[in-house]
C-alpha cells in the first residue's frame, strides 16, 4: 500500500514526470519553476530515468528543442514561469500548430515590470490563446495527477496537442503537502509508451513545418481549432479513466457548495482553496456561497460551466491578472460572452486580486459576498489608490 | 599538407536530396550550396531549417523540395530544434525504441538566422556539444524579406535598410566574422566554403559529417537578386569573392587554421566590387579603405594558418 508523504509540490511534479517516463527534457531555470527542473536534472544524473536533459540557453530554445525532440518521437517535458513563458511565446503557437504533444508545467508568476518573482496568473493569461490545452491545479496532488494525465491527453491520436499544467508560484509550487505518488507499474498501465504518427527519420522522410499559402492557412487553423475543441471528449475520458484506476476523480469544472446557492465565486488555481475557506466561514454565519472552479481553461468547458451556473443570480469572477486595458479580465469576458449568447439573466462582477504574490485573506472574499461591487467596472481588491 | 581530393568532376554522388522544382531565383547559389552539401551528407540525414529564403523556396504546402526528413519551426531556433532532434535520436536509440543507426543532424539558416537573430541558439548548441553540423548559407543580407542589411552584410553594400544617401555610404559596419565566432567555441571543425568551388565544399561537408561533435560550415551564397548582378554571374562572383580575399576559404580543425585556396596573391578587391550593383556607389577612397581591411584580415588569416 502506497502511503502519502510530505513532499514539496515542485519535487512531486518532477517525480510525476519521471513516472511518466519522459524522454527529453529541455529547460531553463527561472523562479519559481526551478525546483522542478533541478530535481529532474538530478533524477537523470542519477540514472533513475532514461532521458536526455538539455541545458538550453533560454526558454525560447527550451520550447524549440522540445519541438525538435517531439517531432523525432520522444516524450517531451519542460517547465517555465512568467518571463520564460513570454520568451517562448512565439514557439508556443508553433508547438500547437505542428501538433506536438509536449507537456509543460507552468509555475504561474507575475510578469515584469516591475519585476516580481511572486505568483499571479498574468503569464498564462498572456498566452491563453496559444492553442494549448490548459489545466489549472488547486493543490499538489492535483498537480502530480495532472502531469501524468497530461501526457495521456496530449498523445491521444484524436488530440495531438501540447498541454500546459498551471500551478501558482510559491503558494502552490513551494509548499510541502501530503502527496501520494502512484506506483510505477500503475502509471505504466495507465500511460503506455508514446507511439507517434509521424517522426523525423530517414526510413520514412517527411517534411514538417511547410508554410501555408492563403488557400490553405484557414483550413489548417480550422483543423487545429477543431482538434482543440474536440479534445474535451478525450480530456473527460482521461479524467474518468484516471479516477477509476487511481481512485482520485477530477472534473473539468469543479464545484464547492454550489448546488443550491444563488451566488458563486468563479476561480482558477490554488486561490480556490482560500475561496473554499471563505465559503466555510460564510456558512458559519448562515450565508450560502458557492464556488465554480475551472480545472480546464482551454478548451473552455462551455457546457459543463453553463450547467454549473444554472439558476445563479450573481457571479463574482476572481482573477489574478490585470486586463491590460481590456473591458474586463480575460476570464470575465469569456463568461460574459457566454451569459449574453445564452440569454442568462445574471449579475457579473469582476474582482482582480493576488497580483505579484499579494496575499488574499478569506475575509476579502467574504466581503465580496456581503458587499457586491458594481459589475460596470473591474474591482481591484485591497489596492491602495 | 593538402589532403587528397575525395570528390571530382568524374567522381561525386549523383544522388540529389534537394531536388529540382524549387522556387529559388534564377542563378541562386544558396540552394546550390545546400544541394552540394546534402550529396555528401547523404540519405541518413535530418535537417532543421530556419525561416528564410531556403525554407520559403522549398516548402509551400503541400510541396517539398527535400527527400530527407526536414523540419522548419521558426527563424531564430534552427540550432535549438536540432538539439532536440539529436537528443531524441540518442535516447530513442538507447532505449531501443528505434534501431541504432548513424543519423546525422544538420541545422541550416541564412546569415540573418545565424549571425543576428539565431546567434544565441547557435552558441548554446555549439557549447553543449551536440553532434550536428550547422550550415550558414550566407547571402549577405535579409534577401527573403527584400534585401535588408544584416550583420553579415559587407561594408559599403547598398541594401534597402543601408541605402547610400547624402549622409550614408551604404552599410557602415564590417561583416561580422561568424566562422571566427564559431571557432571561438572550440568546436572540432569549422570551415568556410563557396559553391563556386564545389569539390572543396563537398570535402569540407565530408569532414563536418565525420566530426564527433558540433561542426560549422559557412557557405558564401552569391545572390544575383540582392547583389544586383546578372543571374549567370553567380559562380564567377563567388570565385572573385574568394580570390580577392573578401571571402577566403579556410578550415579550423581542432583549433588549427588551414587556408584551402591559393595563398600566393590576392586579386584587387575592386575586381570583386565592380559590376555589383550593391557597390556601384562606392568612391575610390572607400574602395581603398575596404582593400586595407581585407588585406589586413588576409594577413591575419595567413598568420593563424602558420603561413609567413
Amino acid at each position: 500500500m502506497t502511503m502519502k508523504k510530505g513532499i514539496e509540490v515542485s519535487i512531486a511534479i518532477a517525480d510525476a514526470a519521471k513516472l511518466a517516463r519522459v524522454e527529453v527534457i529541455a529547460a531553463y531555470p527561472i523562479t519559481p519553476q526551478t525546483h522542478i527542473v533541478e530535481h529532474l536534472s538530478e533524477i537523470v544524473a542519477n540514472g533513475e530515468l532514461e532521458a536526455k536533459y538539455i541545458n538550453v540557453e533560454s526558454e525560447h530554445s527550451a520550447m524549440s528543442a522540445c519541438c525538435g525532440a517531439s517531432a523525432t518521437g520522444a516524450r517531451t517535458f519542460t517547465s517555465t514561469s512568467a518571463q520564460g513563458l513570454e520568451l517562448m511565446h512565439e514557439i508556443l503557437f508553433i508547438a500547437s500548430g505542428m501538433r506536438f504533444p509536449i507537456v509543460m508545467a507552468t509555475v504561474n508568476r507575475a510578469l515584469s515590470s516591475p519585476l516580481s518573482i511572486w505568483g499571479d496568473q498574468s503569464d498564462v493569461m498572456a498566452a491563453r490563446d496559444s492553442g494549448w490545452i490548459m489545466l489549472f491545479c488547486e493543490n499538489g496532488q492535483e498537480a502530480v495527477d495532472s502531469t501524468i494525465m497530461a501526457f495521456k491527453i496530449a498523445e491521444d491520436r484524436r488530440v495531438l496537442l501540447p498541454v500546459m499544467i498551471n500551478l501558482d508560484g510559491f503558494s502552490l509550487s513551494h509548499v510541502i503537502e501530503p502527496i501520494l505518488l502512484p506506483p510505477q507499474e500503475d502509471v505504466d498501465a495507465f500511460l503506455p509508451s508514446y507511439n507517434p504518427v509521424y517522426t523525423l527519420h530517414p526510413d520514412k522522410p517527411v517534411t514538417m513545418g511547410a508554410y501555408g499559402m492563403p488557400e490553405i492557412y484557414t483550413e489548417a487553423k480550422f483543423a487545429q481549432e477543431t482538434a482543440l475543441r474536440n479534445s474535451k471528449v478525450v480530456i473527460d475520458e482521461v479524467l474518468e479513466d484516471f479516477g477509476k484506476k487511481f481512485g482520485r476523480s477530477y472534473k473539468a469544472v469543479e464545484k464547492y457548495n454550489n448546488d443550491k446557492t444563488e451566488f458563486a465565486f468563479i476561480g482558477l488555481g490554488s486561490i480556490c482553496e482560500n475561496i473554499k475557506t471563505s465559503i466555510d466561514y460564510l456558512k458559519d454565519e448562515g450565508k450560502e456561497a458557492g464556488l465554480v472552479q475551472l480545472r480546464l481553461f482551454r478548451p473552455f468547458p462551455k457546457d459543463d460551466f453553463l450547467k454549473a451556473i444554472e439558476g445563479k443570480k450573481r457571479l463574482a469572477i476572481i482573477e489574478r491578472a490585470m486586463p491590460g486595458g481590456a473591458t474586463y479580465g480575460p476570464l470575465f469576458n469569456e463568461i460574459a460572452a457566454l451569459a449574453h449568447t445564452h440569454g442568462l439573466d445574471i449579475a457579473l462582477e469582476n474582482y482582480i486580486c493576488g497580483l505579484g504574490g499579494r496575499d488574499v485573506q478569506p475575509e476579502e472574499f467574504m466581503d465580496v459576498f456581503t458587499s457586491p461591487q458594481s459589475g460596470k467596472n473591474i474591482t481591484v481588491l485591497g489596492v491602495r489608490e | 599538407m593538402r589532403l587528397k581530393k575525395i570528390y571530382s568532376y568524374t567522381d561525386h554522388p549523383e544522388v540529389e536530396y534537394a531536388v529540382s522544382g524549387h522556387r529559388a531565383c534564377q542563378g541562386c547559389a544558396e540552394i546550390l550550396g545546400l544541394r552540394l552539401a546534402l550529396k555528401v551528407f547523404g540519405k541518413d540525414t535530418i535537417m532543421t531549417m530556419a525561416t528564410g529564403c531556403m525554407e520559403i523556396i522549398s516548402t509551400p504546402f503541400p510541396l517539398t523540395d527535400w527527400t530527407i526528413p526536414w523540419i522548419h519551426v521558426a527563424f531564430e531556433n534552427a540550432a535549438a530544434v536540432a538539439s532536440g532532434v539529436e537528443s531524441a535520436l540518442k535516447i530513442l536509440m538507447e532505449k531501443g525504441k528505434i534501431p541504432k543507426k548513424d543519423i546525422h543532424v544538420i541545422a541550416s539558416a541564412g546569415d540573418g538566422g545565424t549571425s543576428d537573430i539565431g546567434l544565441q541558439a547557435l552558441s548554446g548548441a555549439l557549447e553543449r556539444g551536440h553532434k550536428f553540423t550547422y550550415i550558414c548559407v550566407d547571402n549577405e543580407a535579409y534577401m527573403n524579406t527584400g534585401i535588408q542589411r544584416s550583420s553579415a552584410t559587407p561594408f559599403g553594400a547598398m541594401t534597402t535598410t543601408s541605402p547610400p544617401g547624402k549622409k550614408s555610404m551604404g552599410q557602415a559596419t564590417w561583416k561580422k566574422n561568424m566562422p571566427k565566432i564559431a571557432a571561438a567555441h572550440n568546436i572540432p571543425y569549422v570551415a568556410t566554403a563557396c559553391p563556386s568551388y564545389p569539390f572543396d565544399l563537398m570535402e569540407k561537408a565530408k569532414k563536418a559529417k565525420n566530426t564527433n561533435g558540433p561542426s560549422y560550415l559557412h557557405i558564401l551564397s552569391v545572390c544575383p537578386t540582392g547583389w544586383r548582378i546578372p543571374t549567370e554571374a553567380a559562380i564567377e562572383y563567388g570565385r572573385l569573392a574568394v580570390r580577392s580575399g573578401a571571402f577566403p576559404l579556410y578550415e579550423v580543425e581542432n583549433g588549427k587554421y588551414r587556408i584551402t585556396q591559393k595563398t600566393d596573391r590576392l586579386i584587387p578587391i575592386s575586381e570583386y566590387l565592380k559590376g555589383q550593383g550593391r557597390f556601384r556607389h562606392l568612391t575610390d577612397d572607400i574602395i581603398e579603405n575596404i582593400q586595407t581591411r581585407i588585406s589586413a584580415e588576409w594577413e591575419e588569416l595567413k598568420f593563424l594558418s602558420g603561413i609567413k
